[in-house]
């Protein structure tokens, strides 16, 4: 197995609180990871530290080789070239039509004249289905066409590594569905890598090639889909299955119950 | 087309600019371009200048014909000494001509008016006009006329 | 010692919050854009959105302020016979003080106020992160242009203020208060002088731009990204901008004006 990112020993902090203590993984080369966990176990932080929008306060994070933290400013926006990114809300810019917000990346990175930038972003578009709706502004996507208008540009310059945000997040079965063919299609066509964070159970685990489940800051499993369903690890089957109380208690830590109510001021 | 018609108005945004810019140069300030070509200029020394400024007008013949450039106190001979800037084209201003500190209306500003003399000779740039008249000061009369009105009795 | 340990962290916080903002204002406006013609076209948009789109409240606000000065200015002046200053009264309010604080105040609501909403709102919806993560520079093609554009934008808006005003007081002193439009044109050119009263003004109305405009896209890109945030970062913007106007105008007025 090729890693393609490559996370040692990473520990990261928000104020006091650790969001990562002492994490290692990693993301094979050409494979479709599902990155879950439950709500605020900082998720779309690891993309971020992947990116490089963040720095780790302790560890490595290497991505194809290159050392995201010690990369100098240059080097980073270099680095930042070969990966795509879709956020959550898909980030269309608001003041640009679909199809300026798909040539961007091309105007900015290539030297490609208008003719080929134009046939670029049509043949884009047309891989997730949008190409008619090309000339609309933001404003007037639904949630899901959003989505797809932000992959297209995601993959605008070919990367290497397409990092999904919560891509199923509040979408209908019919927009999921598509977007579950589409990152199948896209890392099959391609070859390319793919992180998805997410915390959709199903959807994640019928097209991931591999799976890590992040809970309280550390990987509590790492391995293959059929792994994750059969693990009998407590944390993971009650994700999985989504019970209300467990590990990841139901009650926020308080004071014990029949004390605080006996009490009298 | 969008961008289009938003860079016909903003063109038209920049044009009203200047526009705004010209009107409240010319029309507001009364720049006039001819008359800001470097004048000459001329020394005068006051006992008393009571007001004058920095930019005050120099007339002849009630017409504006330069500015004051320059006021300073003089410590050799205790004096204000003035230093008025004429345009070019007023180049024959006798050398014994005299110049008075006067005011336009009762509490208006104050403006150096000069009266044409006899000589041949016309002020050059450096010169000085010897024969002064100093401001009128309205406490130095009031004192007068009260004098005057005491010693009268 | 609670009170020095609170007075320390909110000097320090003070310092701090400069110092961040000016590394900000520095980094986005001495980025270079790497296409000029497309910088330019971003530019006009934004020229179009603060400029264009506050034109009709600063023509608006013009001319009932330079109404509002002429009739004020008759009645007190008429008293000493000398309503023929109203020009001139007029002329040095409006050049000297009102056309760049005034214009200043409303540029702050107008126009910072939505700089400030536009730029957190980008930021509240991943825009900003995704410039950064296409290897775009948010500073370059987000603020860059914003900042550049208000600060151009309000000396002009300025300028049309102050000459709306005049136009207006003198609509209202010669064609309806009777004023001899001789004497009012006059008194007002004999007192205004280009340098002093023209150019100060448009050195005032710049600083103000500065001033504000940074305000803007700073509290717009440092805000919490969220509704509340956003609503308060607009606040902050208006208050914030409007009193940097009016300190930084007693201060250039005591440079330019004040005989020390």
């Amino acid at each position: 197995m090729e890693v393609y990112v490559d996370v040692k020993n990473l520990s990261f902090y928000r104020g006091n609180r650790a969001i990562y203590d002492n994490v290692t993984l990693q993301i094979p080369k050409g494979k479709i990871t599902a990155v879950m966990g439950p709500s605020g176990v900082g998720k779309t932080t690891l993309l971020r530290l992947i990116g490089g929008q963040v720095e780790p306060d302790s560890g490595t994070l290497t991505v194809d080789g290159v050392d995201i933290a010690a990369a100098s400013r240059k080097e980073l926006f270099e680095a930042r070239r070969k990966m795509g990114m879709l956020f959550q809300s898909g980030a269309l810019f608001s003041d640009m039509s679909v199809f300026e917000n798909v040539a961007l990346p091309l105007q900015e990175y290539t030297a490609f004249d208008k003719e080929m930038i134009r046939d670029i972003v049509l043949m884009k578009l047309q891989s997730v289905g949008l190409r008619g709706a090309a000339e609309l502004m933001p404003s007037e996507l639904s949630g899901g066409m959003a989505r797809r208008a932000a992959l297209a540009r995601a993959i605008a310059l070919d990367p290497d590594l397409v990092m999904f945000d919560e891509p199923f997040a509040g979408q209908d079965p019919i927009s999921k569905g598509v977007l579950v063919e589409l990152i199948q299609r896209l890392n099959r066509a391609a070859n390319i890598t793919s992180v998805l964070v997410s915390h959709d159970v199903e959807e994640s685990l019928s097209i991931a090639d591999h799976v890590c489940l992040l809970s309280g800051g550390t990987v509590i499993l790492s391995g293959t889909p059929d792994e994750v369903r059969s693990s009998t690890d407590e944390r993971v089957v009650q994700f999985l299955q989504g019970h209300a109380d467990g590990p990841v208690a139901f009650h926020y830590p308080a004071q014990e119950y029949r004390e605080q109510l006996l009490e009298r001021k | 087309m969008k961008d289009k018609k938003a860079g016909i108005l903003v063109g038209l945004f920049m044009l009203l600019g200047v526009l705004a810019f010209v009107y409240l140069a010319l029309q507001v300030s009364g720049l006039a371009f001819s008359n800001q070509a470097e004048g000459y200029e001329v020394e005068a020394y006051f006992d008393d200048i009571g007001g004058l400024t920095d930019r005050s007008k120099v007339t002849v013949a009630g017409v504006t014909v330069g500015h004051v450039q320059a006021i300073e106190y003089d410590t050799e001979y205790y004096m204000a000494k003035v230093t008025m800037s004429i345009y070019p084209d007023v180049n024959n201003i006798p050398t014994d001509s005299s110049v008075a500190i006067l005011t336009s209306g009762l509490i208006g500003e104050k403006y150096l008016g000069i009266s044409i003399g006899a000589e041949e000779e016309v002020l050059q740039d450096g010169d000085q006009i010897y024969d002064t008249q100093s401001a009128l000061v309205l406490e130095n009369l009031i004192g007068q006329f009260l004098m005057n009105a005491g010693g009268g009795e | 010692m609670a009170v020095f340990k609170y007075l320390f962290a909110s000097i320090y916080g003070f310092v701090d919050s400069i110092g961040q903002s000016g590394i900000f204002l520095f980094q986005s406006l001495f980025r270079l854009p790497v296409r000029y013609k497309e910088a330019l076209r971003l530019y006009i948009r934004q020229v179009y959105s603060v400029g264009v789109l506050s034109l009709i409240i600063i023509v608006v606000s013009g001319a009932f302020i330079g109404m509002v000065l002429a009739l004020q200015g008759y009645t007190i002046l008429t008293r000493y016979g000398s309503e023929a200053a109203v020009g001139q009264l007029l002329a040095l309010t409006l050049l000297r003080e009102l056309g760049p604080v005034v214009t200043g105040l409303l540029f702050a609501g107008r126009a910072g106020s939505a700089l400030t909403a536009e730029i957190g709102l980008m930021k509240a919806t991943e825009q900003l992160s995704s410039y950064e993560m296409m290897g775009i520079d948010p500073l370059r093609r987000v603020i860059a242009p914003r900042l550049l554009a208000g600060i151009t934008c309000m000396p002009i808006l300025a300028l049309i203020f102050s000459a709306v005003g005049v136009w207006a007081g003198m609509m209202v002193s010669v064609h309806w208060l009777g004023v001899y439009e001789g004497s009012f044109w006059s008194s007002m050119q004999q007192s205004v002088y280009f340098d002093t009263d023209v150019m100060n003004g448009i050195i005032k109305s710049f600083v103000f731009a500065v001033a504000v405009v940074w305000i803007a896209v700073y509290q717009g890109y440092v805000c919490q990204p969220t509704s509340e945030g956003i609503g308060r970062a607009t606040t902050r913007t208006v208050v914030l901008g409007s009193l940097a106007i009016l300190g930084l105008d007693f201060l250039l007025t005591a440079a330019m004006f004040g005989d020390f």
